[in-house]
């Protein structure tokens, strides 16, 4: 047994950061580092440096222009993407769309939408939930009535992620009230500039327009948008979910805030002492760490057992979980850290041109709305309620 | 052994709570946070009307004197923590704690000087709002850690010097604040206290909205030349540690006023909100989560009736250490209560727990504000632990 990276592994880490190096802009690396609010052009330009590399479709197989790499490769490569200051790559349009237009698309479908995605012209979001379905997702109402050559949805999505950047969203949609609800659900694409498409901006609790309310009134899809068989769209989105969890590990953003966590830990004082050596915040860290350690084994166990037997065995299902509570006791810690001066509100800092004083260090103003907004790390992606469900559905057998 | 309400406590509690129903809503909430005027003028008013800005208050300065509960010497009044909890249970932006319990016990404690006891009772007119400023940036809780230095001059003193995040420190019209004037920077003895008008030249406060919708202030003093009238105790660090036990006991009122609300607003959304065709609040994981949740919250309450008794102690060696240990030991019980209700609030609403529009994310972060304030619950607890060890 052994935890180490292969020799080809680590090879292929080096290239990775070698790439990173020359050619992750700066600013977009300072944005990114410091916590700074990013926007869509930030997203498709280094989207658009990844494609000119080669390097535009990471998570692709090479028969779909992709570059073909395992989940191990994946895994590094993201790691060191996070690690370095590179935005997240849209996650929707490579990680979510491009598997299921691979696996259930036309030929048609592919030629058209892939290259945009890969090449940074089409920024995709993601339209499932609904106002009445989160957790219960099959639930969902938003319809789509096939008349002639084309569907006509009327309906409404709700934590749509960058809805507001985004060119195209791709949406379970209901064709038919037959059967259970699973067996009506349809995978729809929607230009979002067609008419009768409206975005309302939710904005959340540290004060941030990330996710919003999409509105369909009447807007007119082409039957040829329509991605697999009628009534099977439900099928794309298990396929999906199959693909996802590993994908959520965070490993990296644990990593880069727990170094951040040290240097505030530093640089706070305690009687008269860094933070660092107060013995009860110590234990805390400790804590962190340890926890840490352990979840980037069973991160690494997973793409090993992905690696032999080509799907995530039992130790997939804790990584969200495990990713999520995590992140949240890093990021809390951090701003206990910081104090009570990283209470002033103070949204003019995320903004990467401002240079004010905010009676603190750089951290300061940064931490407290990434501590309220990452609550939502255990509610999004999957509950933890639903995820401990399946734990002890699919796993425990109870 | 008594813990119900007398009568007159209970009424004051009706009107008041009726009061913020109609006139603080959330949405009135949510009109304060966007509105610039940070100092609650129309509800000052009322509170001054409804008698609230006297609790505490000496009667011979104009306020409504000792009331009940009274423990030895030091008045903690019953009475402070229902406004705290009623202020909690409504989001009120307020700047009650500033003004009335933290500087109202600083000033109560030295009512024998004429400046304190004029400014006693304009509180209790409605006529002053006052913050007290006293921690000071790497000073982190600790209350003796004053750099603030005050050099006496032929006719007064010149304080040098920062302080950090005064509550409500923007909309004050005088503040108290400390000052070294002898001894190094965390020594317990040489610091004194200033009441400072806040329009004196050489002070310079800047305002700031906090995350939980309240607002604050930093201070620097450049070169602020003061008066000697403008001492008001040259052996402040007693005062302020009693001041700051009874913003703690002020502050786990406010809490669990807030987690009441919190706890409540759980309660209905898991009995309407309909997943798999059922109330969520079925589901055996979330009944036990709120279970927990209500648990908590009745602790942070007992612990709260605890410190209400114990803040205001007679000095004595026996009775000053218990009352310390009561006091770090509440901090830190209701801090771990607040997060844990505000978090476990959140994550039961699912999405709408994180949504700037609901109420929810808005008492989380008071919450965690307050565990923030005046020494967190890992602090806390390392207080009580140290007072526990000696």
């Amino acid at each position: 047994m052994n935890v180490d990276f292969s020799p080809a592994e680590q090879a292929f880490r080096q290239e990775v950061l070698t790439f990173l190096d020359t050619k992750l802009p700066a600013n977009i690396r300072h944005k990114v580092l410091n916590g700074k609010r990013l926007v869509r052009d930030d997203f498709m330009r280094w989207q658009r440096i990844l494609f000119d590399y080669g390097w535009g479709a990471p998570y692709s197989p090479k028969d779909a222009g992709g570059t073909g790499w395992n989940h191990t490769e994946i895994a590094i490569f993201d790691n060191e993407c996070v690690d370095a200051g590179a935005p997240g790559l849209i996650a929707f349009g490579q990680k979510m769309l491009a598997p299921v237009l691979m696996a259930f698309g036309t030929p048609e479908q592919k030629a058209h939408y892939l290259p945009r995605i890969f090449k940074g012209e089409d920024f995709w979001c993601q339209g499932y939930s609904e106002p009445g379905s989160g957790s219960d997702l099959a639930s969902l109402k938003t319809k789509a009535e096939k008349v002639g050559d084309k569907y006509i949805v009327n309906g409404q999505k709700i934590w749509t992620t960058q809805a507001q950047f985004a060119d195209w969203i791709f949406c379970l949609v209901r064709t038919s009230n037959e059967g259970r609800p699973q067996q009506g659900i349809s995978f729809l694409l929607i230009d979002m500039k067609s008419p009768g498409v409206s975005v309302r901006p939710i904005i959340m609790l540290d004060g941030e327009h990330e996710v919003n309310e999409v509105f369909f009134d009447n807007v007119d899809v082409p039957v040829a948008n329509l991605v697999g068989e009628e009534n099977k769209g439900w099928t794309c989105a298990k396929y999906l979910l199959s693909h996802e969890r590993t994908g959520l590990n965070l490993v990296a953003v644990c990593k880069r805030w727990m170094r951040r966590l040290h240097h505030i830990a530093r640089t706070e004082m305690a009687n008269g002492k860094p933070l660092i050596e107060d013995t009860h915040f110590r234990d805390r860290l400790a804590q962190c760490e340890m926890e840490l350690m352990a979840h980037e084994i069973t991160l690494l166990r997973t793409l090993a057992a992905i690696a032999k037997s080509g799907s995530p065995g039992p130790e997939a299902s804790i990584i969200k979980i495990r990713a999520s509570e995590l992140t949240q006791s890093i990021i809390e810690l951090s701003m206990y850290a910081a104090g009570p001066e990283a209470l002033a509100h103070i949204p003019e800092a995320l903004d990467p041109a401002w240079h004010g004083d905010v009676g603190g260090y750089d951290y300061t103003p940064i931490v407290a709305g990434e501590y309220l907004n990452m609550r939502k790390l255990t509610i999004f992606g999957g509950s933890n309620e639903i995820q401990r469900n399946i734990i002890a559905q699919h796993v425990l057998g109870l | 052994m008594e813990f119900s309400l007398a009568e007159e406590q209970q009424q004051m509690q009706d009107s008041l709570r009726r009061y913020l129903e109609k006139s603080y809503t959330f949405d009135d909430h949510r009109a304060q946070l966007k509105s610039s005027d940070k100092s609650t003028g129309i509800h000052w008013q009322a509170f001054a009307e409804f008698g609230l800005l006297g609790i505490g208050i000496p009667d011979d300065c104009g306020g409504l004197g000792d009331t009940t509960s009274v423990s030895g010497e030091g008045v903690f009044s019953e009475d402070t923590m229902i406004v705290m909890a009623s202020i909690g249970r409504s989001l009120m932006v307020t700047p009650y704690l500033a003004t009335v319990v933290l500087c109202g016990s600083v000033l109560r404690q030295l009512k024998t000087n004429i400046d304190c006891a004029a400014a006693l009772a304009a509180i209790a007119a409605g006529e002053k709002k006052m913050a007290l400023a006293t921690y000071e940036r790497q000073g982190r809780y600790q209350l003796s850690h004053v750099a603030t230095t005050a050099t006496l001059t032929a006719d007064g003193y010149i304080l040098s010097g920062t302080k950090t995040v005064v509550i409500h420190g923007d909309v004050a019209d005088s503040l108290v604040i400390s000052a070294r004037i002898k001894n190094t920077v965390s020594d317990k003895q040489g610091i004194a206290l200033f009441l400072v008008d806040k329009n004196t030249p050489g002070l310079t406060v800047r305002g700031y909205a906090t995350n939980d919708g309240m607002s604050a202030a930093d201070l620097s003093f450049a070169a602020l030349h003061l008066p000697a009238a403008a001492m008001i105790s040259d052996d402040g660090y007693p005062i302020l540690e009693r001041a700051i036990g009874y913003g703690i006991a002020a502050l786990c009122a406010e809490a669990v006023g807030a987690m009441e609300a919190l706890n409540e607003q759980t309660l209905e959304y898991s009995k309407n909100r309909k997943q798999f065709g059922v109330a969520i609040g079925t589901f055996q994981a979330l009944q036990h989560r709120m279970v927990d949740m209500f648990i908590a919250t009745e602790q942070a309450r007992s612990i709260t009736i605890l410190v209400a008794l114990k803040a205001g102690s007679r000095d004595d060696e026996q009775r000053d250490d218990e009352r310390r240990k009561v006091i770090a030991a509440a901090k830190a019980l209701v801090g771990q209560s607040a997060r844990y209700v505000g978090q476990q609030a959140v994550q039961l609403h699912g999405g709408m727990g994180v949504v700037d529009e609901l109420a929810i994310s808005h008492y989380f972060k008071r919450l965690t504000a307050i565990d923030m304030t005046f020494g967190d619950s890992h602090y806390q607890r390392g207080q009580l632990g140290e007072l526990l060890a000696a």
